[in-house]
């Protein structure tokens, strides 16, 4: 129970993906206008995480390592789709404001992310806790910078007002907005020299390109995955090195005990037979 | 055509995919460290976000709307684009090595990158016929090359700038490209 508690900590804050791995900008930007829309896309970020983490973690024996990749986009996929048809038919009026945003939940970095980083390598219960965690941090990153740009920008947020219309910066409630907050949040970091993926000292990410995209220069993809093949082969050989090893070892081993088992007997027949011949 | 026209300068410039939807932010702050990189990214960009809506739109006409299946387009959209990515790829190693050699590094970065999918959705979405389709697919493909052209251009241009401590790194690059957002924003009064 305790590793669980200790998922959803490191999900909401030691790897916040919204403030410390910066992972899934693309709907970090385009989905905080308003407070609620964030809260939206977390939430149905968040399920999508739980319920795929759970599924990929339950199958992760069953899937060959070499499609995996695949697999996992179709479950990520049949997921969002399952969120999707959900929220058309409950919350027409969110579904409307997210707009395509929903089904890009697909290529959000984080699903695919924690799936190869987490729910690959361990069990069910966790890994469920793991997406609770990430998607809650998720949620909390968007909703707090939605509600800054809502402030800023619109003057009000859930409702309730706080900047007269005469003193609101709109700019912040549009697109540049976006880039502006983000920049002045890394920023930040960079001030108070945060663990975050964009001053170099976020924990490593065990995603195949590191997870980091704001230090990527394009090249990583294909060169990690080369050395990523590299080391999985070196693995392998040293695996079934140290299995042949083990193997002469145990052979070995088995050979000694038996001849010490024989000698033993030698000698307990000898014993005996002295013993025999002392009577 | 001159619906056509319309459709690409709004995907292109309106509605640009980085600046104004962020679809495809990962490389645009990735790749846009130097001009030369970010114009084979743009270049692949081009080449398979026209592709994925040609090959996005058959399947839609001719499969899931006879079929009745609209609902699974997301799933099968997905599966298309990285199927369609890794053929492509395949196929320029063996065929065309010189282009291979331009673009194929940068092909693998694009089978997930949301702004491939985003187009192909917008087109389901809007409705666009085949033609159209191809022609918001172009559209959006440029716009992002037009943007991630002028962001390495100012990047490689500050680079010797005296930056303060806090913003050097992405707080600088992101401020760049909220001022390019700015004067994206100028074009909405073009259509």
């Amino acid at each position: 129970m305790n590793k669980c508690a200790e998922r959803l900590y490191n999900g909401i804050i030691k790897e916040n993906p919204t403030f410390v791995l910066m992972l899934g900008m693309c709907p970090t930007l385009a989905v905080t206008t308003t407070a609620i829309n964030g809260v939206g896309m977390g939430l149905s970020t968040t399920a999508v995480l739980v319920f795929s983490n759970l599924i990929i973690s339950a199958l992760r024996k069953i899937i060959p390592d070499r499609v995996r990749i695949p697999a996992y986009i179709v479950i990520v996929a049949s997921l969002v789709t399952i969120v999707q048809l959900l929220l058309q038919a409950y919350i027409p009026s969110l579904y409307e404001s997210l707009g395509i945003y929903i089904p890009l939940i697909v290529v959000n970095c984080i699903i695919l992310g924690r799936a190869e980083a987490y729910a690959a390598k361990n069990g069910v219960v966790e890994s469920a806790f793991d997406g609770i965690g990430m998607g809650l941090g998720f949620t909390v990153g968007l909703t707090c910078i939605a509600i800054f740009r809502e402030i800023l920008g619109g003057g009000a947020v859930f409702g309730m007002e706080f900047i007269p219309e005469d003193f609101r910066i709109t700019i912040f409630g549009l697109a540049p907005g976006a880039f502006f907050v983000l920049a002045g949040l890394t920023a930040l970091q960079n001030k108070f020299k945060a663990p975050s993926a964009t001053n170099g000292s976020a924990p490593k990410s065990s995603l195949a390109c590191g997870g980091n995209c704001a230090s990527c220069n394009g090249l990583a993809c294909a060169s990690n995955h080369s050395t990523l093949e590299e080391i999985r082969r070196k693995e392998e050989e040293k695996a079934a090195q140290a299995k042949k090893e083990a193997a002469l070892k145990a052979a070995a081993a088995k050979k000694e005990a038996e001849a010490k088992k024989a000698a033993q007997a030698a000698a307990a027949a000898d014993a005996a037979g002295t013993e025999k011949a002392g009577e | 055509m001159k619906e056509l026209i319309l459709i690409i300068v709004g995907s292109a410039l309106v509605n640009n995919i980085i600046l104004s939807q962020f679809q495809g932010l990962c490389p645009f702050l990735g790749v846009s460290k130097k001009v030369d990189t970010s114009i084979g990214m743009g270049g692949a960009v081009i080449f398979v976000i026209t592709l994925a809506c040609i090959a996005t739109n058959l399947v839609y006409s001719l499969v899931l709307v006879p079929l009745h299946l609209e609902y699974l387009q997301t799933i099968a959209f997905i599966l298309v684009i990285a199927a369609l990515v890794q053929f492509v790829e395949m196929f320029l190693k063996k065929n065309v090595p010189s282009l291979y050699q331009a673009l194929g590094v940068f092909l693998p970065l694009i089978t997930t990158n949301c702004a491939v999918l985003g187009a192909a959705l917008t087109n389901v979405q809007k409705g666009y016929n085949f033609i159209f389709s191809v022609a918001n697919g172009v559209g959006t493909a440029v716009g992002f090359t037009i943007a991630i052209v002028l962001l390495a251009s100012i990047r490689e241009s500050i680079e010797d700038n005296d930056i303060p401590f806090n913003f050097q790194g992405s707080p600088i690059v992101l401020i760049t490209s909220g001022l390019m957002a700015i004067a994206f924003l100028g074009f909405s009064g073009l259509i």
